[in-house]
């Protein structure tokens, strides 16, 4: 590898928004042949490095050196030019365009009667063949490949521009692990070839697997960089969250405690819960003071377990009982009338309301709930914002602030504290803790932990299955849209007693 | 939450007063007003005398081509209010004008058969109007939000529906009544004001109070933002997307009692005529993203009085007919060229400039293979 001179050089780099110093003097380098990680709790600067190395935003003092020429971006064309190119964490595809016209978008080949779209699809074909791609079909329409394969298309898409720099903005969040490996070795591949890749990443198994060189960021400052393999995890975390480690490991004493209360009626009881062509019908029990968590693959019906049980979609068949009361929850009016709560997973298209204030977003489904007519006084929703900005450690704590204006966690943490401010009885959280950096995500699960400690009852929906084992008492494991088992939680159980029965459970059916 | 509220202060130093004007100097429709001063300045010069008010001796009206321009922007500003509402749950409503004809047509009809001139009449052909314009609101409504149809076709469907409907209860007739208290209502003055602006000043209020007191324009404003986040977060966008789309509906239905109650005399194919377009121009003049989102009704408000004056202004630079759309068009254009980001963006980026700041050096060049 033998990296010679670095082919992105970012120098004393600061970015200011209206009260906050986003960026204080901070430095950066890429080198070609190298996957380099940046690293950092949410909010502590990555995005806006990663925006002012694209052209997004623009640096108020700094220099930024591509290829040994000091370059000012005042444009993502600009940057692009430049061969830096950017895949981010949402894919921005065309879903109507097929996967050849996706690849080539901006640089079909041309002929003199307009595009050929033979040769463009050959092209395609061939730049995903450098990727290992060779067996997608670049006549195939885009949405009809699973979201992974689209990351790795829009992968060779900023490959056709010959980018000698490869940002991707936390690529893995929502793939498994087949899906990761894939991707590492599309990295691995393009690595040989000389790229130049930035990653960012939450997890830090992957971070480890992939990465040759570390940069951490701290609020908006430079802690420092670092070879991946002259820095162990516990140094790392440290360094990102700048006190000791420990807070993740004290959360495992939560596990085994008394479970489900024998003899009490369960909070929330359905039977036979079901919706065609999402879940097939499902018996689901929650106690108060309950963790009961949802395990599966991604698409194994855990998400539409939730949002059936919240109202978010009607459910077709079952019955459902919330404090001993037969209810029907059929939307998501009724399930927050039930004091039922449901965090979405999908932040960006059902969470936030992204022109709206952190404070607006905040009160909304307390206000959704009391309905239009008696609002909430301007007294009452600043003491909510009070409290849960407080609470749940929300920076910046500014309840005036657009919430788009927020990190992925801080958004996060808002949204949490929306559905806590209706003091729901029953909380399903849908992948509270994704794309949210360690220590955000030891608040979080410290948080439900607390939640339940109350008497709340919390259905924790998880991709991380140690973090369901970590959490619930009990595990209801699902598996191609349908109820595969439950596992009642103990010493002996781990992660993989959950795999385990979703291979098992493979050859059935 | 209210767009016209003032930035809360920073820190002590300027005046209450100053952090108003600075406040409104952030707004989008700063150039409407902007736009609306230079328009009164250029009859200013005109003839000095533009902005005379005379009081009437006799019978204490005010009178006068600022009194002119309030009494001809209500029936825009009622509109206007129900399009802003529309437009901020990211629909449209191009039935506007149809509704207005409609609800003329509904009056003037029933005044005529019912011969009566009384207050009574009046108020039952006015109530009847607003009713029918009712239930078009409701049409539309049910077909956005439970059929779940395009905004924008469903109220063109309206929009050419209402014509007809209105051609249809007058026979085709330019229908013409005659109801003292009807005609008091476009033409009269309470204490030298109009009674027509005096309505809309009124009604505009009431619904500046429903929707900025309760939580409605919360909810407006989440629907429009994110309608699957809104639904999440509880909110039932049904209801709420119905009601809107009657009060642009109803609102339209005031304003069609104003402009046919002035001559007492519907027109069919003509009342309410491309009123959709100055609704929507008045929306986008008062800084309101046609995206949906967050409104404002005072914007909405200056961009109707700002039409009005338009209008007025091309009659009174006697203006060719035939060039007077021309003339709309250009200053429309200017003022939403001068709200529009990149125009804001050059005047930053211009206001950065100036400061001295150490500049970073340019170069292009290729990145080597």
């Amino acid at each position: 590898m033998a990296p010679t001179e670095p082919i992105v050089e970012m120098e004393d780099i600061s970015i200011e928004f209206p009260g906050v110093k986003a960026l204080q003097n901070v430095r950066f380098r890429l080198f070609p042949g190298e996957v380099h990680t940046l690293m950092g709790e949410n909010g502590a600067g990555k995005s806006t490095l990663i925006k002012a190395l694209t052209g997004v935003y623009k640096i108020d003092s700094g220099t930024i050196t591509v290829a040994g020429g000091p370059r000012s971006f005042s444009g993502t064309a600009d940057a692009q030019n430049a061969g830096i190119s950017t895949v981010y964490q949402e894919v921005n595809l065309c879903d109507n365009l097929t996967i050849g016209e996706n690849v080539m978008l901006g640089h079909e080949v041309r002929s003199p009667l307009g595009i050929n779209w033979k040769k463009t699809h050959e092209a395609a074909h061939e730049a995903l063949v450098s990727l290992g791609l060779g067996d997608l079909d670049p006549k195939q329409p885009l949405s009809s490949i699973s979201l992974a394969l689209q990351q790795l298309v829009a992968i060779s898409r900023a490959m056709v521009t010959n980018s000698k720099v490869l940002i991707l903005d936390e690529p893995t969040s929502s793939l498994d692990a087949n899906e990761v490996e894939g991707l590492f070795q599309v990295m691995r591949r393009l690595r040989d070839q000389g790229v130049a890749i930035l990653f960012v990443s939450h997890f830090l198994d992957q971070v480890y697997a992939i990465s040759d060189r570390l940069t951490v960021l701290r609020n908006g400052e430079f802690v420092g960089e670092y070879m991946t393999p002259e820095l162990n995890r516990t140094e790392l975390i440290s360094k990102m969250i700048g006190k000791d480690y420990g807070a993740l490991a004290a959360l495992g004493s939560n596990r085994g405690r008394a479970a489900s209360a024998d003899g009490t009626p369960a909070f929330y009881k359905a039977t036979d819960l079901g919706r065609k062509g999402s879940i097939e019908p499902v018996d689901i029990e929650v106690h108060a003071g309950e963790v009961v968590g949802l395990a599966g693959l991604l698409g194994s019906g855990r998400t539409e377990l939730g949002r059936l049980i919240y109202g978010a979609d009607r459910p077709d068949s079952g019955e459902v009982t919330i404090d001993g009361v037969t209810s029907e929850v059929h939307s998501p009016m009724a399930g927050l009338s039930k004091k039922i709560a449901f965090s979405t997973e999908n932040r960006r298209d059902e969470g936030i309301i992204g022109d709206l204030t952190v404070r607006e977003n905040l009160i909304l489904a307390v206000q959704a709930r009391r309905g239009w007519a008696r609002p909430l006084s301007r007294r009452e929703q600043n003491e909510l914002c009070e409290k849960y900005l407080l609470e749940l450690n929300v920076r910046p704590s500014d309840p005036e602030r657009p919430i788009k204006n927020l990190s992925g966690g801080n958004q996060q943490k808002v949204l949490l504290g929306r559905w806590l401010a209706t003091k729901p009885e029953l909380i399903v959280l849908d992948e509270p803790t994704r794309g949210i950096d360690v220590g955000a995500k030891a608040e979080i699960q410290e948080a439900i932990a607390a939640l339940a400690e109350d008497g709340m009852s919390v259905v924790f929906i998880s991709s991380e299955l140690e973090e369901v084992v970590r959490l619930s008492e009990r595990i209801v494991v699902l598996k191609d849209h349908r109820k595969i088992g439950e596992i009642v939680n103990g010493p002996d159980v781990t992660a993989d007693t959950i795999v385990d029965l979703i291979a098992t459970e493979g050859s059935a059916s | 939450m209210s767009a016209a509220a003032p930035a809360p202060a920073s820190g002590s130093g300027p005046s209450s007063a100053r952090r108003i004007v600075g406040a409104v100097i952030h707004q989008p429709y700063i150039w409407a007003i902007v736009a609306l001063l230079l328009l009164l300045i250029i009859n200013l010069v005109k003839d000095p005398s533009y902005l005379g008010v005379s009081v009437n001796a006799a019978t204490g009206n005010l009178s006068g081509n600022v009194i002119d321009i309030l009494r001809a922007s209500a029936p825009i500003m009622m509109i206007a209010i129900g399009m802003t509402l529309v437009i901020a749950t990211r629909g449209i409503d191009l039935s506007v004008g149809s509704v207005m004809a409609v609800s003329g047509a509904v009056s003037m009809e029933f005044m005529n058969n019912s011969g009566g001139g009384d207050a009574g009449t009046a108020i039952m052909a006015a109530a009847l109007a607003l009713g029918i314009s009712a239930v078009l609101g409701t049409v539309n409504g049910v077909l956005v939000s439970v059929v779940g149809l395009q905004p924008f076709i469903t109220t063109l469907i309206t929009m050419l529906a209402g014509r007809g409907l209105a051609k249809v209860i007058t026979s085709g007739q330019n229908t013409s009544a005659t109801n003292e208290p009807f005609r008091w209502l476009a033409n009269g003055t309470v204490f030298g004001f109009p009674v027509i602006f005096v309505i809309g000043a009124v009604i505009v209020a009431i619904v500046a109070i429903l929707v900025r007191r309760t939580a409605l324009g919360l909810m407006i404003e989440s629907i429009g933002i994110n309608p699957r986040a809104a639904r999440m977060a509880g909110i039932r966008p049904i209801g709420i997307l119905i009601s809107v789309y009657i009060v642009s509906a109803v609102l339209a239905g005031i304003a069609g009692i104003f402009s046919t109650a002035s001559v007492m005399t519907v027109e069919v194919a003509k009342t309410g005529l491309n009123a959709e377009m100055d609704a929507i121009l008045a929306v986008v003049i008062g800084g309101t993203s046609l995206a949906g989102g967050k409104f404002s009704l005072t914007g909405s408000v200056i961009g109707a009085l700002l039409i009005a004056t338009l209008d007025k202004t091309i009659v009174f630079l006697s203006i060719p007919s035939s060039a007077t759309p021309a003339f709309k068009a250009i200053v429309i254009v200017v003022i939403c060229l001068l709200q529009s980001q990149r125009v804001r963006a050059l005047f930053a980026r211009r206001r950065s400039r100036t400061t001295p700041s150490a500049p970073v050096p340019t170069r292009k060049e290729t990145v080597s293979a």
